[in-house]
């Protein structure tokens, strides 16, 4: 069977259906990890950026882009890690980071804090902890509903 | 060109013994946050470690991996700094041992990103991020318990000068090293004056060195203890699956 080769277009909106592991209502495109797409011969060769170097997500991350592209018909994947440039917060797009606020996970910010709470949206807000449930977040907490959430470090 | 194994052996064991360190507060820390922060910081040592291995065995070029050089090699084959090895002893020794690592280990991290072999650039860049979170929330603990009470105060100097004495090692220079260590010493030295002198701390003035870390001549005691843990499982079931 002859089978014409998706294009690189079509490679990256099925990659953008498959969720993160962890914060399944982003997928792995808009966090950022995704960093090339290429065939090489029928080869389809996958660039991927860890987050964080000990993320446990990592090797299921690697696992669900291979099953996501075998079910739409690519046989032959290879995911090739690249660590520089480091991954960057800044990588996130916009429809992620509008997603994440909607989930209750405050986006990343450059001055280095949650601009405000996910759930009332007021300003007033408290960093717990610099580390939380995973490695990507942080706890802060909201003084005005008390509520704690996470947020989305920025690295 | 220096042959980088020993060096990436260098990096790798201070990431693991520290990693593995960090991890047998998982689930006893004194609170919840603390233990999730010391979790964090753990898997964070150990994804480097896995980095600085892996290249490692890669450049040792005998069919051995990362897991290979960490679960199947023996304490005399280790080439971590003394202070890495140290016990936990309690909450406030863990992170002065913490800090003083963190402070040294963001200054190599910087100096490696230059580095001329790309892929130790590329894990340095990588590595120094998550360090800067770990020098960040080391140094605060370390100001909060040492400009804290009578009792925190006490413990944190008495964690200083029991750990001081292995400060000194991180700083030596030898012919394995890829960068100049000693020269990265006035960093180190104002930086630490800022922050324990924020934590009212005394720094001790006896500049006496213990070593043997680095260079594989002798190891503390602790360490065997700690490799036997940590090594246990995957002598006794050799390539065991998870």
């Amino acid at each position: 069977m002859v089978m014409t080769k998706p294009t690189i277009d079509q490679v990256w909106e099925w990659l953008d259906a498959v969720p993160d592991p962890e914060i399944p209502v982003i997928s792995l495109v808009d966090l950022g990890i995704i960093r090339g797409v290429a065939w090489l011969n029928d080869m389809l060769e996958v660039t991927v950026t860890p987050t964080y170097s000990g993320c446990p997500a990592t090797r299921i991350i690697n696992l669900d882009i291979e099953t996501a592209l075998n079910d739409h018909g690519i046989k032959k994947v290879t995911l090739k890690r690249q660590l520089s440039p480091a991954w960057t917060t800044d990588w996130l797009s916009e429809k992620g980071k509008a997603k994440l606020e909607n989930y209750g996970i405050a986006p990343p910010q450059t001055a280095g804090g949650p601009a405000q709470c996910p759930r009332c949206k007021s300003a007033q807000v408290e960093k717990i902890s610099q580390f939380g449930s995973t490695p990507c977040k942080a706890q802060w907490r909201c003084t005005d509903c008390l509520e704690p959430f996470d947020y989305f470090k920025c690295i | 060109m220096t042959d980088p194994l020993q060096f990436l052996l260098r990096m790798g064991d201070n990431s693991l013994v520290l990693g593995h360190r960090v991890s047998e507060w998982c689930g006893v820390a004194p609170v919840l946050e603390e233990d999730i922060a010391l979790a964090n910081t753990a898997l964070d040592l150990i994804g480097q470690t896995q980095l600085w291995l892996g290249l490692a065995a890669e450049c040792e070029d005998k069919g051995r991996d990362a897991d290979a050089l960490a679960f199947r090699r023996d304490v005399w084959d280790f080439r971590n700094l003394l202070l890495v090895e140290q016990p936990n002893r309690d909450f406030g020794h863990t992170m002065m041992r913490q800090f003083l690592f963190d402070a040294w280990h963001s200054l190599v991290l910087a100096a490696l990103k230059s580095s001329d072999n790309s892929e130790i650039a590329a894990i340095a860049e990588k590595s120094l991020k998550e360090v800067t979170y770990h020098l960040e929330r080391s140094s605060d603990t370390v100001i909060a318990l040492g400009d804290g009470t009578e009792e925190s105060y006490m413990r944190m100097q008495a964690s200083l000068d029991r750990l001081w004495p292995y400060v000194g090692e991180m700083f030596l220079t030898d012919e394995h090293d890829l960068i100049d260590v000693a020269a990265l010493y006035p960093a180190f030295d104002e930086l630490t004056n800022d922050v324990l002198g924020t934590a009212t701390l005394s720094i001790p003035t006896d500049n006496f060195t213990h070593k043997g870390g680095k260079t594989g001549a002798r190891h503390t005691e602790h360490l065997g203890h700690m490799i036997a843990t940590m090594q246990f499982l995957p002598r006794a079931y050799p390539d065991a699956k998870w």
